[in-house]
């Protein structure tokens, strides 16, 4: 069995979470230029280079792309023949408060959602765990800003409503949002096992690569129905008018209920920030 | 489209004269508030209590900056969604406040305040919080250090880009755009 220990993964979750800040990942990189390229509306290919020029100034200077650095992510697939020895929860919290001070980025999350007092070091993350075959630790940092956060939507549809209804759910969550959660946006929808589950989907799908195409053919045309639908509502880059409302729309499913059809839509705002790392 | 300059204060001239969909270059000095500096101010004024600026022709920036590097003036400082300010903005507005910088919408009774008082409420590019960074020329706090990224400070900035979304008249760029866009969209096919 393969031993890491907890410390090495604080150093590791540390400069993932200054390097998420700093700067945007290639994929999203890539569906902006495309958007611009495609934008029939000056003012908003206007907005789009201020949107390259503002995360080209990040890389730069070494300084965070948006100051809501986030509440962290961290998504964590653990090999079954890996050992910790430590506290492996704790060893991530630890990065995050090291990569929040000596990143300068910005301390978002309070103790007690009613009492609201700033824990004052980031902390603590958002973690999930998965258990995998192999003996790898991978690791996903995504700081998610809450402005796109505080869009999202969740519905428990009938199976009835079927594709239809999944459409008009996203379109709508899409339309509500308007200029709050700083288009362009990425759309991730998770759709199918439970309540939570579904949520969890969306959540993950923002971890997919803005420019991937579904393995799925049934979901891929899915996915581009509704980016094509979204980009005709005409919200526009900023809300100010434009094709360009969404960069990308990223499905994720599994199964469900007979009686049952969870659709959650999590949406992202153009700083869709996501590293990943194996140990 | 030519941007127009404007120095602060932001006094009825200088509202009367922008209009929704304006690009607008800020030169001056504005103050941030956010969700929790917002609270004390009402609370402030609830009590008769003098606040930590002058509200009158004064401009809001809804932003909570990241932590300064060193060297820096500010860290990365681009807007908060404006929504959540909009159950104590009307009381501001009729203190004098004339400018709100933010991103998204805001509520009828808001856009009732700018109307009825004379206010502006600029829209800054949301998620560009490191180019918005490089046009605050310099910034102190000046309320609610506990506070954090939410105290209270006053900047100088030069020729900060803002959009004017909501004009004195209640002209609204998120409508108003939207609509445009659409309606050239119909036409072209």
């Amino acid at each position: 069995m393969r031993e890491l220990k907890a410390e090495a993964i604080t150093d590791f979750v540390k400069r993932m979470c200054i390097t998420a800040n700093y700067k945007l990942p290639d994929d999203v990189r890539r569906r902006i230029a495309l958007c611009r390229n495609r934008e029939d509306w000056e003012s908003a290919a206007a907005t789009l280079g201020k949107i390259i020029e503002n995360y080209e100034i990040a890389e730069r200077d070494s300084v965070p792309i948006c100051q809501d650095t986030g509440v962290v992510c961290v998504f964590v697939e653990i090999g079954q023949d890996v050992r910790v020895i430590g506290d492996l929860s704790e060893a991530i919290n630890e990065g995050v408060r090291q990569g929040y001070d000596e990143g300068y980025l910005r301390k978002s999350v309070v103790a007690d959602p009613l009492q609201r007092i700033n824990t004052g070091d980031n902390t603590p993350a958002m973690i999930y765990y998965d258990i995998v075959s192999g003996d790898k630790l991978k690791i996903t940092v995504a700081p998610k800003g809450f402005g796109s956060e505080n869009m999202s939507r969740i519905a428990m549809l009938r199976p009835s409503d079927g594709i239809d209804g999944v459409k008009a759910f996203v379109i709508k969550a899409v339309e509500e949002a308007g200029a709050n959660p700083c288009p362009p946006i990425i759309v991730s929808v998770g759709i199918g096992g439970t309540f939570d589950k579904a949520a969890l989907l969306a959540k993950k799908a923002l971890l997919l690569p803005a420019d991937q195409v579904n393995e799925d053919p049934f979901y891929a045309k899915l996915e581009d129905e509704l980016l094509e639908s979204i980009n005709t509502l005409g919200i526009g880059p900023q809300g100010f008018g434009g094709r360009t409302t969404a960069l990308a729309v990223n499905i994720l499913t599994m199964p469900t209920h007979i009686a049952g059809l969870p659709v959650a839509v999590n949406i992202n705002c153009h700083v869709a920030r996501h590293v990943r790392e194996e140990l | 489209m030519e941007a127009r300059i404007i120095t602060t204060p932001l006094d009825n001239d200088n509202v009367r004269i922008l209009n929704c969909g304006d690009t607008v270059l800020l030169s001056g000095t504005i103050y941030t508030a956010r969700d929790a500096a917002h609270i004390r101010l009402l609370d402030a004024v609830g009590q008769g209590k003098p606040l930590p600026f002058e509200v009158e022709n004064a401009i809001v920036y809804y932003v909570g900056p990241t932590p300064s590097k060193p060297g820096r003036v500010i860290g990365s400082a681009g807007p908060t969604t404006s929504g959540r300010m909009d159950v104590y903005t009307p009381a501001l507005i009729a203190l004098g406040l004339t400018g709100m910088i933010g991103k998204g919408t805001r509520s009828p009774e808001v856009v009732a305040a700018i109307k009825e008082h004379g206010a502006v409420y600029f829209g800054a590019l949301g998620g560009a919080g490191a180019l918005l960074a490089n046009c605050i020329v310099s910034s102190e706090v000046v309320a609610y250090e506990d506070l954090g990224a939410e105290a209270v400070r006053r900047l100088t900035v030069k020729d900060m880009p803002l959009t004017v979304v909501i004009d004195c008249e209640g002209n609204d760029l998120y409508t108003i755009g939207r609509t445009e866009y659409l309606k050239q969209m119909t036409n072209d096919k």
